[in-house]
């Protein structure tokens, strides 16, 4: 992070530190939501943020925490200017701290701009609506909640399940593209996650050979809490020149936000500001509003930013604030299952509280294929059939179901081992229709009541195979 | 301006204090700082005026200027509304985008511009209906503007104003320009008004006529009256936005306010690029010819999130008062309470529940209240209408939360959505054991579409209820408890939800189904229940009811073309009664 402006005053003024803040006294001239610079007593430089003025007195949030700092030797200097970052295409390929500081032992970028981190937001006349289908590979993806660019799509994980390598597949086949698409460049902000994690993500980009692509912010589980507020901001803030200045496709990851929310609730404990639900801020679904609302695609404009959002929900709690408000402002979410998990799924994506959104903007006929949204209707109505009569199963037996139910029943265990389970290997959107079409071919045209009988006529007559009335016919004779 | 400037002494995010404003009245106006961002004063406190402010705070000052521009905030009210997009405090939002002349150079909303609402240099063609000499009091029709190819603009005198005409200026004329002159006063066709203040009329009405949506579930299970007052609330991906926007598409209203109040940027654009390509349901023309966009989203300020509402609100009622039934939808009516909330906390106040500030019920009270069917201003025998549709974002859809209890006291109508119907794709999520309606309009559909209309909607919501509590009863002990006629219940209470209730938005046919559709299709449901039943009883084995294959074409009703419904569904009643009585 860099800021331009000349430093002109300079306070030794701390009236006391708290959590992340440092309260100042006696100042003038300061700039709500300016950017300054704390230097401790040692003489070592911090960045933080003026969170509020009020007549003489000055709260600021100190990026890099407070330890070692005092009242008396402190000094805080203004910057006149909000938080800003170096932004140019030498970010390809390179890695940064959390504040956007080259952390590869590299030296500085040329920075074509300066642009302020915060980002401004987009005017909704503006946008163009996210309609390409971006192929990720993953069946439960690509063929029930169809991503697109332009989109913004958590993945709702919890501790110990596998959301870091769904996001690396994705980043990884996204970043190759299509035959006639365009792929990604990648960037990718690691908010308080492991060095273990941080660098599987980095092993598998490598391997895919897309780092040259890549621009990596890290702020890892050791670095410290508060810069994470930043990191999110500062990777957006290079992805949004990246899309729109030099029109490139973009897919941000974020990884782990829920890190991100602890930080937020941190800072405002240390306000005593009124909490809401459990502890975290009032004002958090306006802040992640703020980091999600960057995606998006602009009219006229080349570039995208897709965002790929991870977080841990706590205690594989969905209704947790984090999932909850991420939920309410995202388009749509990918939630893992441990029950899958546990069986060996992979990905152990639970489709039934998926959702993609904007999926319907991005398949059919000129997009995908004109079955897609037949197909995707008809295996959700038979899954959750399926699983609602496990529950049943589970009670009262299998011998009390109907022959109807106990194919849907079938059903459903097929679905998870065929289709959801795919081991890391990639399929075209093709192969995972077709996959989706074997699954469906026990059922009878009147069973499959999401799918146009047309649509099945025309399917069972290209395929060769007799109309399933007949086929029964056959089997009773 | 009035007075001499103020200073700030305090900045906290969208709230900021400044003293030395001695003139400035509650909600008042104010420019704040170099770039003269847009206050409003929302608390006077000895000196200290607290003001909310309508955009990005960065870079203020203590000290920093601190104008009372002496109104409060208004929104501008003319021809021009219809088919634009406006942000919280009626800022068109296609302008602010446009730079050297590329209509999205400025993709992103800077702060301090200023653009009047309504557009100044168009010209509208002034056809009075007035003479001079006329005598005219607030309300008085005075001239007609054709605002779009099929809504007429009624010009009507403001609601503090009387007098004799003395001159008419008929013709082209751009807003502004005096068009009509009371007692030698010009008036031209553009009024203001206080967003925070509900406009006046000549009284209510009863609400006696339902708003007609298109929407099974709603027109046949819940319907909401013209004037009436709607809630939804749903967890996130319950079908809110998709229902909001349905209703803008489909609902029988002349006009749509759609208020996208902290939401999704991507949601407005949707409407905004498919909107100008779909027709009016009524009148053929294009549907944004009907429609008013107020976005701002959850990335636009709060402050500005905070006044959305009201602009709204102001600009429904104005085409109320021209005697048009307008329908005005908020998504999401949470996000506008965070917003209260949010200001509150810093100013500190004493929170009620879960945050919000005390005053939560009383600021909902009124929104809610400013929707109804009335007797407009000006004689003539004109009546207008506004129809709230309000959606809630309850946290972790728990419904016990104060926007949606608060909310659920104040509406007539209560589309519970429910997130287990949404996981399973049941759409529209509205759960029919949950939701209900206050409003007694069944008279109406008997008198207009069939006599035994709500007879029939009370068997299925009877037959609904039904079927849940047998339902708690097989998840005990199993389907084999139950008796063959309880089979039934279960065989046609699957139909009424998979056949009936659920309608996908996205399908070209079923999106909209008309009543007489509706009515035909809820009469083949309950044919199929009585004639199966007697079979039933005379002793035919319930399974092979269920494997009647006639049923399938029960389950594709929803395909059928609309002029259509009626002849099909006599066709289908014969086969029917047929295979019925050939088991
Ligand atoms: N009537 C419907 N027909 C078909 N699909 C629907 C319908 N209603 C909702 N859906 C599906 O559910 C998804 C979520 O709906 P929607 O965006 O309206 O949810 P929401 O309640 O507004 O959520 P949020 O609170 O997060 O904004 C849609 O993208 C669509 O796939
Ligand atoms: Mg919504």
């Amino acid at each position: 992070m860099t800021s331009r402006a000349l430093r002109v005053i300079e306070f030794q003024t701390v009236e006391y530190v708290s959590g992340p803040l440092v309260f100042l006294e006696g100042v003038h001239g300061v700039q709500y939501d300016e950017t300054v610079e704390i230097v401790a007593p040692g003489g070592e430089v911090r960045r933080g943020q003026v969170l509020e003025v009020d007549r003489s007195r000055a709260v600021i949030e100190v990026f890099a925490g407070t330890r070692g700092l005092d009242v008396a030797a402190t000094r805080v200097r203004l910057g006149g200017d909000a938080a800003r970052l170096g932004v140019g295409v030498g970010m390809l390929g390179r890695m940064f701290d959390g504040s956007g500081n080259a952390a590869d032992g590299g030296p500085p970028i040329l920075p074509e701009a300066f642009w302020e981190v915060a980002g401004l937001a987009m005017n909704p006349a503006a946008r163009e609506h996210p309609a390409e289908f971006i192929e990720t590979g993953v069946s439960a993806i690509d063929g029930l909640n169809t991503l697109v660019r332009g989109q913004k799509l958590p993945i709702f994980s919890g501790f110990g399940l596998p959301a870091a390598q769904l996001s690396a597949q994705v980043a990884a086949r996204a970043s190759v593209g299509g035959s006639d698409r365009e792929g990604f460049v990648v960037v990718f902000a690691a908010l308080g996650i492991t060095h273990r994690e941080a660098s599987f993500f980095r092993r598998f980009i490598e391997d895919s050979g897309a780092l040259g692509r890549t621009v990596m912010f890290l702020n890892l589980a050791d670095d410290p809490t508060i810069e994470r507020l930043l990191t999110p901001r500062v990777a957006l803030t290079a992805a949004e020149f990246l899309a729109f200045e030099k029109g490139l496709h973009v897919l941000v990851i974020l990884t782990d936000m829920t890190n991100y929310c602890e930080a937020l609730r941190e800072v405002s404990t240390a306000r005593e500001e009124i909490p809401g639900r459990r502890g975290y801020p009032g004002y958090m679904y306006t802040d992640l509003a703020s980091i999600y609302e960057r995606a998006g695609r602009i009219r006229d404009h080349d570039g995208s930013i897709t965002q790929l959002v991870i977080l841990s929900m706590p205690d594989d709690d969905i209704t947790h604030p984090i999932p909850d408000l991420t939920g309410y402002i995202t388009e749509g979410q990918i939630v893992l299952s441990r029950e899958l998990h546990r069986k060996g799924i992979d990905p152990p994506i639970d489709v039934l509280p998926s959702l993609s959104r904007l999926m319907n903007a991005g398949i059919g006929a000129d997009k995908t294929r004109f079955d897609h949204r037949q197909v995707a209707d008809q295996l959700y109505a038979f899954y959750a059939e399926g699983r609602d009569l496990r529950r049943l199963v589970a009670i009262i037996g299998e011998a009390a179901l109907s022959e109807h139910d106990r194919r849907s029943l079938a059903f459903a265990d097929d679905f998870e081992r065929r289709f959801i389970h795919q081991g890391g290997a990639g399929r075209s959107l093709e192969e995972t229709l077709e996959l989706a079409w074997s699954l469906l071919d026990q059922f009878t045209t009147a069973d499959l009541k999401r799918i146009h009988p047309e649509t099945i006529a025309a399917r069972r007559r290209g395929k060769d195979v007799p109309p399933p009335d007949q086929q029964a016919d056959d089997d009773g004779s | 301006m009035s007075g001499a400037p103020g200073r700030l002494v305090r900045i906290a995010g969208p709230v900021v204090v400044a003293t030395g404003l001695d003139e400035a009245r509650l909600y008042n106006l104010v420019r704040v700082g170099r770039d003269r961002l847009i206050g409003e004063v929302i608390r006077l406190d000895g000196d200290e005026a607290v003001i909310q402010v309508y955009e990005e705070t960065s870079g203020l000052q203590v000290g920093s200027a601190v104008e009372d521009t002496g109104a409060p905030l208004q929104v501008e009210l003319g021809p021009g509304l219809l088919g634009q997009v406006f942000d919280g405090i009626q800022r068109p939002l296609p302008p602010l985008a446009v730079k050297n002349g590329e209509p999205f150079g400025e993709p992103f909303i800077r702060r301090g511009v200023q653009i009047s609402a309504l557009p100044r240099d168009r010209l509208w063609d002034f056809v009075p209906t007035v003479t001079v000499g006329d005598i005219v009091e607030p309300g008085t029709l005075l001239g007609t503007v054709k605002e779009t190819a099929t809504l007429e603009h009624r010009i009507l005198v403001p609601s503090r104003m009387r007098g004799t005409v003395t001159r008419i200026q008929a013709g082209e004329a751009p807003v502004e320009q005096p068009v009509v002159w009371l007692d030698d006063r010009p008036l031209s066709m553009m009024r203001r008004w206080p967003v925070r203040e509900p406009r006046p009329t000549a009284g209510r009405l009863d609400p006696d006529a339902p708003l007609i949506t298109g929407q099974r579930v709603i027109d046949t299970l819940f319907p909401v009256a013209l004037g009436g007052t709607t809630t939804i609330p749903g967890g996130f991906g319950t079908g809110k936005t998709v229902q909001e926007q349905s209703l803008a598409r489909w609902a029988a209203a002349d006009v749509i306010v759609y208020i996208g109040c902290g939401e999704r940027g991507n949601e407005l654009t949707d409407v905004l690029r498919e909107f100008p390509e779909l027709s009016d349901p009524r009148t053929g023309g294009p549907l944004m010819d009907r429609t008013i966009l107020i976005a701002n989203t959850s990335n636009m300020p709060v402050a500005a999130r905070e006044a959305s509402i009201y602009t709204g609100m102001t600009i429904a009622e104005y085409y109320r008062d021209q005697g048009y039934d307008v329908l005005l939808l908020a998504d999401s009516t949470s996000r506008w309470a965070e917003a209260l909330r949010e200001v509150s906390g810093r100013l500190e106040e004493m929170p009620g529940e879960e945050g919000f500030p005390a005053y939560l019920p009383s600021r909902l009270a009124e929104f809610y209240e400013r929707a109804g069917a009335v007797r407009c201003l000006g004689g003539g025998g004109r009546e207008g209408s506004v129809t709230v549709v309000g959606a809630v974002s309850p946290p972790g859809a728990d419904f016990s939360e104060p926007v949606t209890q608060y909310s659920m006291r104040l509406a007539g109508v209560f589309w519970a959505l429910d997130t287990d119907l949404a996981r399973r794709r049941h759409f529209p999520a509205i759960h029919w054991t949950r939701s209900f309606t206050l409003y007694d309009i069944g008279a109406w559909f008997d008198h207009n579409v069939a006599m035994d209309w709500e007879e029939r909607r009370r068997w299925a919501l009877e037959l609904l209820h039904r079927e849940e509590q047998l339902q708690s009863v097989v998840q005990l002990m199993g389907a084999d408890v139950l008796a063959p006629s309880e089979q039934l219940v279960f065989l046609v209470g699957r139909m009424l939800r998979e056949d009936f209730l659920q309608q996908s938005a996205f399908d070209d046919v079923d999106a909209f189904c008309s009543l007489e559709k509706q009515y035909e299709m809820l009469r083949i449901i309950s044919l199929v229940y009585e004639t199966t039943r007697r079979a039933v009883r005379d002793g035919v084995d319930p399974e092979a009811v269920m494997a009647l294959a006639v049923l399938a074409d029960v389950a594709r009703m929803r395909d059928w073309p609309p002029d259509e419904a009626a002849e099909r569904s006599r066709e289908l009643e014969t086969r029917i009664i047929e295979d019925v009585e050939a088991l």
